[in-house]
C-alpha cells in the first residue's frame, strides 16, 4: 500500500510538470485559437538560452531577464510573421504552421547554442524526503509550488488587469472584441509573450530535471493528452489533466506493466485521452463547440 | 499552343470522364512512364536508384496515402508512420509464415493489415474532430511502435527487433539489384497511383471532399459519415502500409520499429503540405522536394571550401529552412507546388501567344 | 522561383556526380557523422577524435606515405540519411578509394550491412552493432571491433562477481537491467538470462521507453526490488535522467553500472551531483595523458586544427573512442599495406587488414596507446578480437579508472553467436566461408 501511494504521489508530482507545459498551450489557444505545437520548441529554446548564458558567466537573474526578453521578442516576431498573415484560416492550417514554427525554433536554438547536453542546477537539492514512511522528491515539491504560484499569477493577470479583460473578451468573441476597440494583435503578442514566460519556467524546471538538451522539446508530446483531458481552454483543466495523466501513467507502468509489458508510458496517456474524448469530446473543462450549418 | 484543347472533341461521355482529357496529357504521361520504366534503368546508377529514386517513389506513395485522408477527406493524421510500420512488419510476417506466398501478395496483405489497424484508430473520428483527432492518430503512432518492439513475435524473435528483407522475387525474376528494386517500386507505385487518382474522382472521393469541407453539412445531404470516414482511414492505411513495406524491403532492406517514428509522420505531412493538399501530382512534387532539398544543401556545402560551414550547422539550417518553407507555403500557396504546375499549364495553353 | 530551385537541385546533383577522377596517393574515409539531433553529443566527440587522429597521422607523413583524406555527410543518426550518405560516399573521393565505413549507429549499421558486403567495403561497428557479426565466416565485411554487446554484459557480470568475492557469490544476488526500449537496448536481454541461469543471480529486466526522459515509475520499481546492482543500458538523454531519478528515489549511484554507451562525460555530467559515484565500463578510458593524445594535442589541436568546437572536450570518453577507432582503422590499413603494397587500397584489401589486425602490448606501446586500447587479435572467425573492458568511476568531475582489463567469458558466448549467425546465413542464403582456408 505504501508503495502504491509512493507511485501515486510521484505520478501526481510528475503530472504537475506536464501541466506546466500544458498551461502555455492553453493560454495561446484561448486567445488566438491556435494549437501551438511549437510550445515544446519554445521550452527548449528558453532553457537552452538560459543555460548557455549561465555557462558564459552571466549571473542567474540577468540570464533570466535576457532570456525572458528574447522570448518576448520571439513572441512578437511570431505574431508578426506567422499569425497575422494566417488570420482567418482554418485551425488545422494554423496547427501545421506551428509545426513548421517548431522546426524553425529547434533549428535556431541548436544553431545558436550547439547541441551538447547541459546540466542545470537551480540550487534545489533532490535528496529524497521521507515523510511518514513515504518517499517524496523535494524537487518535485518545489516544481509543484512553482506551478501553483504560476497559476495564481496567471489568474490574477486574467481577472484583475485590463489586458486580462481584453484577453477574455478576445477569447470569447474576437470580432466583438475588435468592434469594441480591443487591439487583437496586441493581445496576441501579449499572450504569446506570457506563453514564452511559462515556457521559460517550464524549461528551467524540466531542464533541471532532465538536463538541457534536444529531447526537452519532446515534452510537448506529454502535454498533448493533458490538454485533451483538461480541455483546451481551461488553465485549471490543464492542472487537473496533468495530475490525472501523471498519476495514471505511473500507476499503469507499475501495475499494468508486468502484465502487458513495460514501457507503456509513451502511449498510455493517449489511450486515456482517447477514452476521455469518447465520453466528453471537449475535455473535462473545455467549452462545448456548437456547430451551425 | 502546347496545351491547346482546340480540335479535340468529346464524342462520348467516356471521353469527358477521362483522367487526361487532352491528347497532350496522355502522350506526356505515356512518354514519362516509358522513360521511367525503360530509360531510367539504363541511364541511372546505384546512387540514383538507392538514394534518390526509390525513396522518392516510396515517399510519394506514402504522401498519396496521407493525402487521401487529410487532403481529400479532411481528417488530420499524425500516425502515418505507424501504418507504414504495420504494413512493413505484416508483410514480413506473411512472407515468413506463409512460405510460397508471392511477394506481391504479401505486400497487398500487409497493406490490408495496415488498413485494418487504421480503421481501428479511425473509429474515434466519428465522435471527435479537427485536431482532437490527432490524439487518436498519435495514440496509433505510439502504440504500434511500442507493440512492435515489445512483442518479439513480430520480428521473428530477432534479438534486436530488426527485420530484414526477404529475397525480392516476383514471378521467378530476381529484383534484388538496385535497378531491379527501382523497377519493382516503380511498378507498385504506378499501379497504386492509378488506383488512388481514380478513387479521388469517384463518388467516394466526392463524398470525402464534402466531409472535409463540412461534415455536418455532408451528413445533412445524406452522405453516410461512418462509412465515408472509415473508408478514408482504411484506404489511406492501405496505401501507407504498402509504402511501409516498400520502404522496408525495396529501399532500406531492413527496418526497426524505431524507423517509423513520429518524425517520419511529420515528414509525410510536410510532403503533402508542400506538394499540395488534395492533389495527386502534389505528392510527387512534395516527395521530390523532401528528398532532394537536403541533398542539394549538403552537396552545395561540399562545394564550399572545407570548414566554411559546419556539417551540424548545415542540418540546423536545413531544419529552419524547412520550417520557414512550411509556413511560407501555408501563407502564400496553400495549394502547394501542385498549384505551380497548374499555372504552368495555363501558360502553356497560350504560349507563345499572349492570349 | 521554384522551377529555378529545381533546376538548381538538378545542376548541383549533376555536378557532384561528375567530379573528375584524378589518381592520387590518398586513402579515403567516408564519414557518416552526426553533429545535430538528439545524439549529437556522441557524434561530435567520436568524429572529432577520429578526424583529429587522421590529421595526426597525416602530420606524421600518412600511412607509409599514403595520405588520409575524408569527407563528412551528416546523418543526424537517422537511418535513411545514413544510407544516402553511404551510397554517396562509398565510391571514394577524387579517386581516393574508400577504406571502411564507421557509422557509429546501430540502425545505420544494420541498413548498410548487406550493402557493405555487396560493395566489398568493410563496415566497422566499434563496440556496438550486430552481435552475431562477430562470426566473420558469415559476415566477412562487418567488424564489431573490441567489444560486442554480449561480451559487454558478460564482462560486467564477471566484474560484479569479482567484487562480490568470486563468481560463486553471484548466486542469489539481485541484478536489475534498465534498458533503452529499442533494438539496441534489447540486444542483450537474452544473453543476460543465460548468464543469470548459469550463475544463479536473480535478473529483472525493466524497459525505459524511448527517449527515456521520464523514469519515475521504473525507479520506484527498482527501489522496491532493492537490487544489489543496476546495469544501465542507456543511450543519450536516458542516462543522466536515470542517475537523477535514482537519486530522487534514494538509490545509490555507486551501485549503478553504466554500459558502453552510458559511460561518457555527457552521460554523467548533466546529472550533476546525482552522478557522483556512478560506475561504468569503458574500452577507451578518458584522459589526455596517453602519448598519442599528447601527440594529437601538439601536432593538431595546439595548431588550431582540432575538430572539436569545444576544446574542453579533448580527451573525453567519446573523443577518445574516436581516437581509438582511428588507431584501429589506420592499423588495419598499415597491415593490409604490408601485404598489398604501400598504396591506396580497395575495401576488399582493407578488409584483409582488419581480419589480420593484431595489436600486442609492444605495438600499443609504440603507438602511444597502451592502456587506451586493449590488446586485440582478429581472425577470419573472430571479428571482435578483444572482449575486455575497464571499469571507471565518476567523481563528480571526471572519470577515474578503477580496474584493469576485465575479460568477458567469450567461450561461453561463442556458441550463441555462432547459432545466431547460422540462422542469419540460412535466412539470407549465405554459404559461410571456411575459415581454415583463409590466409
Amino acid at each position: 500500500m505504501e508503495f502504491f501511494f509512493e507511485v501515486l504521489i510521484g505520478g501526481l508530482l510528475a503530472g504537475v510538470m506536464y501541466s506546466l507545459v500544458a498551461i502555455g498551450f492553453v493560454l495561446i489557444y484561448k486567445a488566438s485559437g491556435v494549437f501551438n505545437f511549437a510550445q515544446g520548441a519554445m521550452v527548449l529554446f528558453a532553457a537552452l538560452t538560459f543555460v548557455s548564458l549561465l555557462e558564459r558567466g552571466v549571473p542567474f537573474w540577468a540570464a533570466f531577464a535576457v532570456t525572458l526578453a528574447l522570448m518576448v521578442a520571439l513572441a512578437l516576431l511570431i505574431e508578426r510573421a506567422v499569425l497575422r498573415p494566417l488570420v482567418n484560416r482554418s485551425p488545422i492550417t494554423l496547427f501545421m504552421a506551428t509545426l513548421g514554427l517548431s522546426y524553425v525554433i529547434e533549428g535556431a536554438a541548436q544553431a545558436l547554442w550547439g547541441a551538447q547536453v547541459h546540466g542545470l542546477e537551480l540550487g534545489i537539492s533532490d535528496e529524497p524526503l521521507e515523510l511518514g514512511g513515504l518517499l517524496l522528491s523535494q524537487f518535485d515539491l518545489f516544481a509543484a509550488a512553482t506551478a501553483a504560484v504560476l497559476v495564481i499569477a496567471l489568474s490574477l493577470l486574467f481577472n484583475r488587469t485590463r489586458i486580462g479583460l481584453a484577453l477574455r473578451a478576445v477569447a470569447d468573441d474576437p470580432l466583438a472584441a475588435q468592434a469594441v476597440g480591443v487591439r487583437l494583435q496586441r493581445v496576441w503578442a501579449v499572450v504569446w509573450a506570457v506563453a514564452g514566460f511559462v515556457g521559460l519556467v517550464a524549461g528551467l524546471l524540466w531542464g533541471a530535471r532532465l538536463g538541457v538538451q534536444f529531447s526537452l522539446s519532446l515534452v510537448v508530446l506529454k502535454a498533448l493528452p493533458v490538454l485533451i483531458i483538461g480541455g483546451f481552454t481551461s488553465v485549471s483543466g490543464a492542472i487537473v489533466g496533468g495530475l490525472l495523466v501523471g498519476a495514471s501513467e505511473k500507476l499503469a507502468e507499475v501495475y499494468l506493466g508486468p502484465w502487458i509489458g513495460g514501457g507503456l508510458e509513451n502511449w498510455f496517456p493517449y489511450v486515456l485521452a482517447l477514452l476521455f474524448l469518447l465520453v466528453r469530446p471537449a475535455g473535462l473543462f473545455g467549452e462545448r463547440a456548437i456547430e451551425r450549418v | 499552343m502546347l496545351y491547346r484543347e482546340a480540335g479535340q472533341f468529346s464524342v462520348r461521355y467516356a471521353d469527358d470522364r477521362r483522367f487526361f482529357r487532352l491528347r497532350q496529357g496522355r502522350l506526356g504521361l505515356a512518354a514519362l512512364l516509358t522513360f521511367a520504366f525503360l530509360g531510367v534503368p539504363l541511364l541511372g546508377n546505384d546512387y540514383w536508384f538507392s538514394a534518390i529514386l526509390i525513396p522518392f517513389l516510396v515517399l510519394s506513395l506514402a504522401g498519396l496515402g496521407l493525402n487521401l485522408l487529410t487532403g481529400y477527406a479532411g481528417q488530420l493524421s499524425l500516425g502515418s508512420a505507424a501504418f507504414m510500420a504495420v504494413g512493413a512488419f505484416a508483410t514480413y510476417n506473411f512472407e515468413l509464415r506463409l512460405p510460397g506466398l508471392p511477394l506481391l501478395a504479401s505486400i497487398v496483405l500487409g497493406g490490408l493489415s495496415a488498413a485494418l489497424v487504421a480503421v481501428l484508430f479511425g473509429l474515434p473520428s466519428l465522435r471527435i474532430k479537427g485536431f482532437y483527432l490527432i490524439v487518436s492518430t498519435l495514440a496509433a503512432q505510439f502504440f504500434v511502435q511500442w507493440a512492435l518492439t515489445r512483442f518479439g513475435w513480430f520480428s521473428n524473435y530477432n534479438s534486436s527487433g530488426v527485420i530484414t528483407a526477404p529475397p525480392l522475387q516476383v514471378a521467378g525474376l530476381d529484383f534484388s539489384s538496385p535497378a531491379g528494386r527501382y523497377l519493382l517500386t516503380l511498378g507498385v507505385v504506378s499501379a497504386l497511383f492509378w488506383l488512388g487518382a481514380n478513387l479521388a474522382r469517384s463518388e467516394l472521393g466526392r463524398n470525402w471532399m464534402a466531409v472535409r469541407d463540412m461534415d455536418t453539412a455532408a451528413a445533412v445531404i445524406g452522405i453516410p459519415l461512418l462509412k465515408t470516414k472509415l473508408l478514408a482511414f482504411a484506404i489511406s492505411g492501405f496505401f501507407l502500409g504498402v509504402a511501409g513495406a516498400l520502404w522496408a524491403f525495396t529501399y532500406l532492406g531492413t527496418v526497426e520499429p524505431h524507423g517509423f517514428d513520429l518524425s517520419r509522420s511529420f515528414q509525410i505531412l510536410f510532403i503533402i503540405i508542400i506538394g499540395g493538399l488534395g492533389s495527386i501530382l502534389g505528392n510527387f512534387l512534395g516527395a521530390a522536394f523532401i528528398v532532394l532539398f537536403p541533398l542539394l544543401l549538403s552537396n552545395l556545402a561540399t562545394l564550399l571550401p572545407a570548414g566554411f560551414i559546419d556539417a551540424g550547422q548545415l542540418e540546423n539550417l536545413q531544419k529552419m529552412v524547412f520550417g520557414v518553407l512550411i509556413i511560407l507555403f501555408l501563407i502564400k500557396e496553400p495549394e502547394g507546388l501542385a498549384r505551380l504546375w497548374q499555372r504552368f499549364r495555363e501558360r502553356a495553353r497560350l504560349w507563345p501567344l499572349r492570349y | 522561383m521554384f522551377k529555378r530551385t529545381f533546376a538548381g537541385v538538378a545542376l548541383a546533383l549533376a555536378a557532384t556526380a561528375f567530379i573528375p577522377v584524378q589518381a592520387a596517393n590518398e586513402q579515403y574515409f567516408p564519414l557518416q557523422s552526426y553533429r545535430v539531433g538528439p545524439y549529437a553529443a556522441g557524434g561530435t566527440g567520436f568524429f572529432g577524435g577520429f578526424i583529429d587522429y587522421l590529421k595526426y597521422v597525416n602530420a606524421n607523413g600518412g600511412v607509409n606515405g599514403v595520405k588520409l583524406t575524408w569527407s563528412e555527410c551528416e546523418t543526424e543518426y537517422v537511418v535513411e540519411k545514413g544510407v544516402e550518405c553511404y551510397e554517396r560516399l562509398k565510391k571514394g573521393l577524387n579517386g581516393a578509394p574508400a577504406a571502411a565505413t564507421n557509422p557509429l549507429s546501430v540502425g545505420i549499421a544494420y541498413a548498410t550491412l548487406d550493402r557493405s558486403t555487396a560493395d566489398k567495403l568493410p563496415l566497422i561497428t566499434i563496440n556496438h552493432g550486430r552481435t552475431d557479426s562477430t562470426d566473420g565466416s558469415v559476415f566477412p565485411y562487418v567488424f564489431p571491433l573490441q567489444l560486442n554487446p554480449y561480451s559487454e554484459v558478460s564482462a560486467i557480470v564477471n566484474w560484479i562477481g569479482e567484487q562480490s568475492g568470486g563468481a560463486a557469490q553471484l548466486k542469489g544476488k539481485k541484478i536489475v537491467t534498465l534498458y533503452h526500449g529499442s533494438p539496441y537496448g534489447k540486444e542483450t536481454n537474452e544473453v543476460l538470462q543465460v548468464l543469470a541461469d548459469k550463475y544463479g543471480f536473480e535478473l529483472t529486466l525493466i524497459e525505459v521507453p524511448h527517449p527515456g526522459n521520464e523514469q519515475q515509475s521504473q525507479w520506484l520499481n527498482i527501489r522496491r526490488l532493492k537490487p544489489d546492482w543496476v546495469i544501465l543500458r542507456g543511450w543519450g538523454v536516458m542516462n543522466p535522467v536515470a542517475l537523477k531519478t535514482a537519486q530522487k528515489v534514494g538509490f545509490p549511484a555507486n551501485r549503478i553500472i553504466g554500459n558502453i554507451w552510458s559511460n561518457s562525460e555527457e552521460d554523467a555530467a548533466p546529472a550533476g551531483a546525482a552522478a557522483k559515484g556512478f560506475i561504468s565500463i569503458t574500452t577507451h578510458p578518458s584522459g589526455t595523458g596517453f602519448p598519442v593524445l599528447q601527440g594529437i594535442k601538439a601536432q593538431v589541436v595546439d595548431k588550431g586544427e582540432g575538430d572539436l568546437a569545444d576544446p574542453k572536450r579533448f580527451g573525453t570518453v567519446y573523443y577518445n573512442l574516436g581516437v581509438v577507432n582511428g588507431i584501429l582503422n589506420v592499423e588495419a590499413l598499415r597491415i593490409a599495406q604490408e601485404k598489398f603494397g604501400q598504396q591506396p587500397l580497395t575495401g576488399e584489401q582493407v578488409r584483409w587488414g582488419f581480419e589480420n589486425l593484431r595489436l600486442d602490448d609492444a605495438r600499443l606501446e609504440a603507438l602511444g596507446a597502451k592502456g587506451l586500447v586493449q590488446p586485440l587479435q582478429l581472425s577470419c572467425a573472430d571479428h571482435e578480437g578483444g572482449g575486455a573492458v575497464r571499469f571507471q568511476h565518476w567523481d563528480g568531475e571526471k572519470w577515474n579508472l578503477i580496474s584493469d582489463w576485465v575479460q568477458a567469458d567469450r567461450a561461453l558466448l561463442r556458441p550463441i553467436i555462432e547459432a545466431s549467425a547460422r540462422k542469419y546465413a540460412e535466412e539470407k542464403g549465405i554459404t559461410p566461408r571456411d575459415c581454415s582456408k583463409e590466409g
